[in-house]
């Protein structure tokens, strides 16, 4: 393996000021929108006793989903012991641990009472997946945090492999337990299922990965940094057999669903209802966000633009598909009667409406600046970056335009 | 008002009974007060008996009485405003056949709710009553996602008016408590108390594992069914007729 | 953001009760005009009360809310049956109003709770069969 040097991004240049000014505007506009509702009540927002999790839980979900998966790099690299991938090892880590945090910032601040987070972190019901994914979070941090502490710090050596292995088992086991979050819902049709948990893990690989390339390429681009289009091309066919995980794992999910008698009534609803759900889930996530995607990285002669327009697509499609799945499976109404036609004063039997409110959206824009700015923050402090991705000849060759703004590369997701 | 003198009997040396109002109507519940000082005990299931065919689908009785009782005013945002107790009326699509019944938390033995509530704030009382300790609920509303009967509701405003028995704020999840203040004090329910006023006495509140009392015996003699029964929560509130 | 605000208040207060001490002497000086209170005796001795009433509540409220125990000493409505002040237009204020019982020493320890989100300010509706 050729000798590898890593460089911090330069702070404070125009570029990394417009940027970071940018990302802490839309958090602040996150935190301004979090002020209202929190002081308002929730009633200001779409949600409803019918639509207990919105928006806010869309990108939460979203982003701690891709938090696991954008890991993989690293993994890959680490326990897998691909060479091309071990000097992404870094950013890889360090962009899980930010998509972590972008996620929880999201969710806490939609909770009823923000302000209650001591407890939530000093009272444990062990008989709830939500508790265990409250300690499997903490414990990503501080295992992914080792992690990276032994790629940067040469005397931590020793603890490379086993960081890296731990770091694995635990980022399957938290995807595990954020599936299960639905998955042990037994009163929700369009949840209760065991294959919510390697859905959930499907998912993590796609949308983390795609993440993981906008962002490299961004963070390369503004920087001027090089890399090679080999590495972008086989980021992106990796990205479509992830790709095509998930939308197996979605085919399993619905085909189960329909054969179970109980359960034709919401797949209908989704599938076929002719209503947002259905066009979110047959338009946005399966057509734009997995199948143009595949066919964009599976070309001959596949460009870097095409690869970028495939990550883009498949943040779209997930953020689309964990749409379907929390929005859509709230809107579909419990059944207490089965087999019989109810009514009442608290909307039974009738499909919910939801419309997302804009405090919600921005608090979710939120948590996605907050993973990009712990991003650019630590690769400005931290080595994580490689002075140079490109590989032989290329190196000469290929030199990759170097965008004055940040911003010019569109962010993940916006 | 006979039943209030044997109640009140029942009732001695409680502190309770001096801040019962005159004109106060109770029917006399089965059990009396536990003395203060007293936890709740699992020697108790307490329970509801609901005979759907004497329920009068016009009626609200049950609904109004639930929150004049527990101060539920409502903001006239049916979307948002709390509701411990509905109506639902159902249809069979085949026969086309009707009929209305009241549905609350169902306090369960097995409560979801309780499962999945990460900091333990939804919980099961000794006596089975299932309810939300709002001093630590964190307002995640994982247990609305969780009751498979859309029991809970979420307070989406700031509350005024709040009677000094059921405290309820912004940001907490909040339910039927089987009107647990009353049962401590040997009453019952206010939806039932409502009910039996209409004339309809469509409701039976008492203990379920006391083999003497009325929902006792009649549990063991008439059929009754509960809604999902098959998710094997085991509520504690029974019907007959649906 | 209020769980900063919040904890900022805390902070504070916490550092007010350093510097301050927990003596009782020095828990006097934290009052400088507290309502005075129906009857004669608090549910503990005063100096007791001052100290420790935070605790008792928690407790108590533990205790009632979890278990089911009614009646208890350390109930909170009885703090406010007691500690409640009628107006000159003969209503009760409500406990945590500027200058009333619960409000005074917090808002000069600077204190927040926020018990009184939920709880009745003032002693309850009388006409619902309510325990204790
Ligand atoms: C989110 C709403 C909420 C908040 C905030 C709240 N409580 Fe409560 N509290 C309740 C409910 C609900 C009960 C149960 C009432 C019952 O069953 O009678 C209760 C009961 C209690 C009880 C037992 C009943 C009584 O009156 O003695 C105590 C003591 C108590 N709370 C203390 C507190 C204290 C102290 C605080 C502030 C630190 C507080 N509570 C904040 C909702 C709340
Ligand atoms: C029976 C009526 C009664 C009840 C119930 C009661 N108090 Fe008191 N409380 C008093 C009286 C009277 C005093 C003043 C005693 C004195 O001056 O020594 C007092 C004093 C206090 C003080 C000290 C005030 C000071 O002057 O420094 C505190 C604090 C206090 N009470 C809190 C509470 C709390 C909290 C509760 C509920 C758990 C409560 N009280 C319940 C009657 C009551
Ligand atoms: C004698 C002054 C005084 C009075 C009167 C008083 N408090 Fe306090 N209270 C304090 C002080 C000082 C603290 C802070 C103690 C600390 O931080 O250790 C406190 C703390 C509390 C806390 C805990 C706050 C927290 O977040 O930990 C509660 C609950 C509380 N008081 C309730 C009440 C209620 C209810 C009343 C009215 C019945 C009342 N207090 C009246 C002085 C008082």
């Amino acid at each position: 393996m050729k000798k590898l040097e890593y460089r911090e991004l330069t702070a404070l240049t125009p570029g990394w000021l417009t940027a970071v000014g940018a990302l802490g505007a839309v958090i602040l506009a996150a935190l301004g929108a979090v002020w209202y509702m929190e002081h308002n009540g929730h009633w200001v927002t779409g949600m409803t006793n019918q639509v207990v999790w919105g928006v806010p839980h869309v990108f939460a979900v979203f982003l701690i989903v891709a938090a696991s998966g954008a890991l993989n790099v690293a993994s890959i690299g680490s326990v897998f012991g691909r060479e091309p991938y071990q000097p992404l090892g870094r950013l890889s880590a360090l962009l899980a641990i930010a998509l972590l945090a972008g996620g929880l910032g999201a969710i806490v601040l939609d909770l009823g009472r923000p302000d209650r987070l001591d407890v939530a972190m000093t009272h444990y019901n062990f008989k709830s997946i939500f508790a265990w994914n409250v300690i499997l979070y903490n414990g990503f941090f501080a295992i992914v945090g080792v992690y990276l502490w032994t790629m940067i710090d040469w005397r931590m050596k020793t603890y490379y492999k086993p960081a890296a292995l731990g770091a694995f088992t635990w980022r399957l086991i938290m995807t595990t337990g954020t599936g299960s979050i639905f998955g042990f819902l037994v009163a929700r049709e369009g949840y209760s299922s065991a294959v919510m948990a390697p859905l959930f893990i499907a998912m993590s690989f796609a949308f983390g990965l795609a993440i993981f390339i906008l962002v490299l390429m961004g963070l390369y681009a503004a920087s001027g940094r090089k890399v090679s289009s080999d590495l972008i091309r086989m980021k992106g066919r990796l990205l479509g057999l992830f790709c095509a995980a998930n939308l197996y794992f979605v085919a399993v999910q619905h085909l189960t669903a329909l054969y179970w008698a109980e359960r034709t009534g919401i797949e209908t609803f989704i599938l076929f209802g002719g209503n947002i759900y259905t066009f979110l889930f047959w338009c946005v996530q399966v057509l734009l966000g997995a199948l143009l995607p595949m066919a964009l990285v599976y070309q001959k002669a596949t460009t870097r633009g095409m690869v970028r327009m495939a990550s883009i697509l498949v943040i779209l499609g997930g953020l689309a598909q964990v749409y379907v799945i929390i929005i859509g499976g709230q809107a579909y109404p419990l059944t207490l009667f089965p087999g019989m036609e109810v009514s009442s004063a608290f909307m039974d039997g009738q499909v919910a409406a939801y419309a997302p409110s804009l405090p919600e959206v921005v608090l979710g824009l939120g948590g996605i600046a907050i993973a990009v700015l712990v991003t650019v923050v630590g690769a400005t402090f931290l080595r994580i970056l490689p002075s140079s991705l490109a590989h032989g000849d290329e190196a000469e060759v290929e030199v990759l335009e170097a965008a004055t703004h940040i911003d010019a590369e569109p962010a993940p997701a916006e | 008002m006979s039943h209030d003198t044997s109640r009140r009997e029942l009732l001695k040396g409680a502190a309770a009974v001096v801040t019962l109002a005159p004109g106060l109507t109770l029917i006399a519940a089965e059990a009396g007060a536990r003395a203060p000082g007293t936890a709740a005990s699992p020697a108790n299931r307490w329970g509801l008996l609901i005979d759907t065919t004497k329920c009068d689908e016009g009626c609200t009785a049950c609904v109004d009485a639930c929150k004049a009782e527990m101060g539920l005013g409502g903001h006239d945002r049916p979307l948002t405003d709390a509701q411990y107790i509905r109506k639902v009326t159902v249809t069979d699509p085949k026969s086309g056949h009707t009929h209305s019944l009241p549905v609350m938390c169902q306090h369960c033995a097995n409560p979801p709710c309780v499962d999945v509530c990460p900091t333990g704030a939804s919980m099961k009382r000794a006596d089975g009553i299932v309810l939300v300790d709002r001093h630590i609920c964190i307002g995640c509303r994982y247990c609305m996602m969780a009751c498979p009967y859309k029991a809970r509701s979420f307070a989406h405003e700031d509350q005024s008016g709040q009677k000094e028995h059921n405290p309820r704020g912004k940001g907490c999840v909040e339910a039927c408590t089987l009107c647990a203040h009353r049962v401590d004090a040997g009453g019952q329910p206010a939806c039932v108390e409502a009910c039996a006023a209409t004339g309809n006495a469509a409701m039976l509140f008492g203990d379920l594992n006391d083999p003497s009392s009325e929902i006792a015996r009649r549990v063991a003699r008439e059929a009754t069914t509960r809604i999902r029964a098959d998710l094997g929560v085991d509520p504690a509130v029974r019907y007959q007729g649906i | 953001m209020k769980g900063l605000v919040l904890s900022a208040l805390m902070g504070i207060a916490a550092l007010a009760a350093v510097l301050v001490g927990p003596g009782p002497a020095a828990a006097g000086d934290l009052s400088p005009a507290i309502p005075q209170a129906k009857g004669t005796q608090c549910v503990e001795d005063t100096q007791v009360m001052r100290r420790n009433h935070m605790d008792f509540l928690k407790h108590q409220r533990d205790d009632t809310l979890r278990k089911g125990i009614r009646g208890a000493k350390h109930s909170l409505k009885d703090c406010v049956t007691c500690h409640v002040q009628t107006g000159t237009d003969g209503h009760p204020i409500p406990v945590n109003a500027e200058g009333q019982f619960c409000q005074s020493c917090h808002s000069y320890a600077a204190v927040s709770i926020d018990c009184f989100q939920c709880h009745a300010t003032v002693p309850g509706a009388a006409k619902s069969a309510s325990a204790r």
